[in-house]
């Protein structure tokens, strides 16, 4: 198997080949000539593109300025006037992560709840969705063409669509005839969510890793199964390091999906706050105490830190894989 | 929260990981040892069984279940296409028909536009990966924190007391009166697209700019020695060079934007005429006690759509005829 190891692998164009030349052409166009002609012509695209950063910022600015401005200032001063009315205070994180109270936001247990959801609902559609598109692209058999469209169809297929049957499959178990095949879940534990969640992301996983690995080499699949590897260890040793980016940038996508989720999680957790997400109990909190500002921009805050972490930490993986990938041809 | 509480979530977790990992590992194990005879099919079943299987049990099955039940009242009796009838003659329901299509046009169009614009205007400028990180950053927010974000945007105070929401606030110095937005009708839907187009636009961004950086440097510096002008590349070169993105971009906004509803739900919950089909389907679904029509919305919203995948399943096609 030495032979086809991903190091050496010559991939003209290709995937793996790409970052490096990406980096090579940026160089080149930040040096000298380059950058004279850039600076002459494109004064009015910097200032456009300054002009829509800040309109995208500001919003989410403000929420976040205000959520550390005590509950009069919020409610009677606008955030921009923070150096005419001073006043900065922890309180309102204080209020919604450790107050016991029973009005408070209580938020602690349902972050513990979105990272329980949302780990094993991301891993899950992702090995499930790389072994389906590698049987997609280099595999042979029939009616594939077709069949992979259906999948990419299911894409269009409104979630809301197998949302009650669904539910009472859950609460009944599957039966053929009068044999029960699947019990039913347990209520109150995370499995619904899980099973939900993965079964949706699989038709838009499938297809997005697809376009990613129906581009590895034929040549190097080819070498691979004339040095005798099967399916099952192209698979592992090939594909998989080599479509790694893309794993990983569609691991962040379903990540962000799933913690940011509202739906799934209203109609599987049953609204208990044994399993109920962040994103619930927030819009819970818009709707009972929608004037609450101070309590409703720290649990925003509170909600978004997460993904914001994973989406800075992981940006390199985000723009080299997926992208390279999903948006190929 | 006890620590117990704690424990046993822990412990959900774990121990489902562990299951899953058990079985795609034995899986793998076994493809590779099926039996000579029908190997190619066994193997075929061992890869994509397990993806299919919770497709058609979690998907596929219940859109069928849903797609029949379109045809029933809440009693259970079968009514034909009364359901749908119902669907284009009711005020509530065209009114969500109407703004659905007004958010399917409009945000992928200006999401696309003004993050193909900002890809372009940052590409290779000093600092760009900021400037992605700025205009990306919502699309990390759910949509339920994006609505709490917005909603204090917009949020109003009578012209006697101070503004607490910027958008108010703006009009005022400019001398205007403070408008309650999400009331007012017919500009509040366009007030609710923004909030979408504000998430949407980092992800159009984020993939041109990667196709941008793709069309090969040689072309670019051959249309630059001919003498075009960086409008000319732009229009002759890196839009044709950024088409299959451009599909993929539009499709999947569009696709995000009829199944969104959590914006509408969060921010207005439909009232003020800013109903869209989905929110329309889970209140006649979830709320109203009417599965029959709401499932017939969902058929509806299912037919929308269809143009759009037929299109890109066109391109594609196209794409793997080149290859």
């Amino acid at each position: 198997m030495s032979s086809v190891a991903p190091v050496e692998l010559p991939i003209p164009g290709g995937i793996a080949g790409r970052a490096p030349s990406l980096e090579e052409e940026y160089v080149e166009a930040t040096t000298k000539a380059g950058r004279v002609k850039k600076n002459l012509t494109s004064r009015w695209a910097t200032v456009a593109a300054l002009l829509i950063a800040v309109l995208w910022t500001i919003p989410t600015f403000g929420l976040f300025l205000s959520s550390f401005r005590p509950a009069v200032l919020i409610k009677t001063t606008g955030w921009w006037t923070i150096f005419s009315n001073p006043g900065l205070t922890l309180d309102n994180y204080r209020d919604v992560l450790l107050s016991s109270s029973s009005s408070a936001p209580q938020l602690g247990q349902y972050f513990v709840n979105s990272v329980a959801i949302s780990i094993p609902a991301t891993i899950f559609p992702l090995v499930l969705a790389s072994m389906a598109a590698y049987a997609f692209s280099w595999m042979k058999w029939k009616g594939r063409d077709v069949v992979f469209v259906l999948v990419f169809a299911l894409q269009i297929v409104p979630l809301q669509m197998a949302l009650i049957p669904l539910l009472s499959f859950f609460s009944r178990g599957i039966t053929i005839g009068n044999a029960l095949i699947i019990p039913p879940t347990p209520s109150g534990t995370y499995a619904q969510l899980w099973f939900a969640h993965t079964a949706f992301a699989l038709p838009l996983a499938i297809f997005l890793l697809y376009n990613f690995i129906s581009q590895v080499p034929g040549e190097v699949i080819e070498a691979a199964r004339v040095d005798g590897a099967s399916h099952g260890q192209i698979f592992l040793r090939i594909i998989i390091p080599l479509a790694m980016p893309a794993l990983a940038s569609f691991a962040i996508f379903q990540f962000l999906w799933v913690w940011n989720d509202l739906l799934v999680a209203l109609v599987f957790s049953g609204g208990s706050p044994d399993v109920a997400p962040l994103t619930q109990r927030l819009a819970e909190l818009t709707g009972s105490r929608g004037q609450d500002w101070q309590r409703l921009t720290a649990a925003a805050f509170v909600s978004i830190i997460v993904p914001l972490i994973v989406f800075f930490s992981l940006q390199r993986y985000f723009v080299r894989g997926l992208l390279a990938g999903s948006t190929k041809g | 929260m006890t620590t117990a509480e704690l424990l046993n979530k822990i412990e959900q977790v774990v121990i489902a990981l562990a299951a899953f990992a058990a079985v795609i590992g034995l899986l793998l194990f076994l493809i590779d040892r099926a039996p000579k005879k029908r190997k190619d099919f066994f193997q075929l079943v061992g890869f994509v069984a397990p993806a299919f299987i919770i497709l058609i049990i979690g998907l596929v099955y219940p859109a069928i279940r849903t797609a029949i039940q379109s045809l029933y009242d809440a009693k259970g009796n079968f009514i034909g296409f009364d359901n749908f009838v119902w669907a284009f003659t009711q005020p509530d329901s065209l009114v969500s028909l109407r703004n659905t299509v007004i958010w399917v046009i409009l945000t992928p169009i200006l999401s696309t536009v003004i993050g193909l614009a900002y890809a372009v205007f940052i590409d290779k400028s000093r600092g760009e990966k900021y400037f992605k990180a700025l205009v990306f950053m919502p699309m990390a927010i759910s949509f339920v924190g994006a609505s709490i974000i917005w909603k204090f945007v917009y949020e109003y105070r009578p012209t006697s007391a101070n503004q607490i929401g910027i958008l108010n606030q703006v009009v005022v110095w400019l001398g205007g009166e403070p408008v309650q937005w999400l009331q007012a009708v017919p500009a509040n839907t366009v007030f609710l697209i923004i909030v979408m187009v504000w998430i949407q636009t980092g992800f159009a961004m984020v993939v041109l700019s990667a196709a941008i950086k793709g069309v090969p440097t040689e072309i670019v510096e051959a249309a630059q020695l001919d003498g075009t002008n960086a409008w000319q590349r732009f229009l002759h070169v890196t839009i044709p060079g950024i088409q299959g993105s451009l599909v993929v971009v539009v499709t999947t906004i569009s696709i995000a934007t009829l199944k969104v509803f959590d914006i509408v739900r969060t921010m207005t919950a439909g009232n003020f005429d800013t109903s869209v089909l989905a929110n329309e389907m889970y209140t006649q679904a979830f709320r109203a006690g009417e599965p029959g029509r709401g499932s017939a919305l969902a058929l509806i919203l299912f037919v929308l759509v269809l143009p759009i995948v037929i299109y890109n399943v066109r391109v594609l096609r196209k794409q793997r005829e080149i290859r």
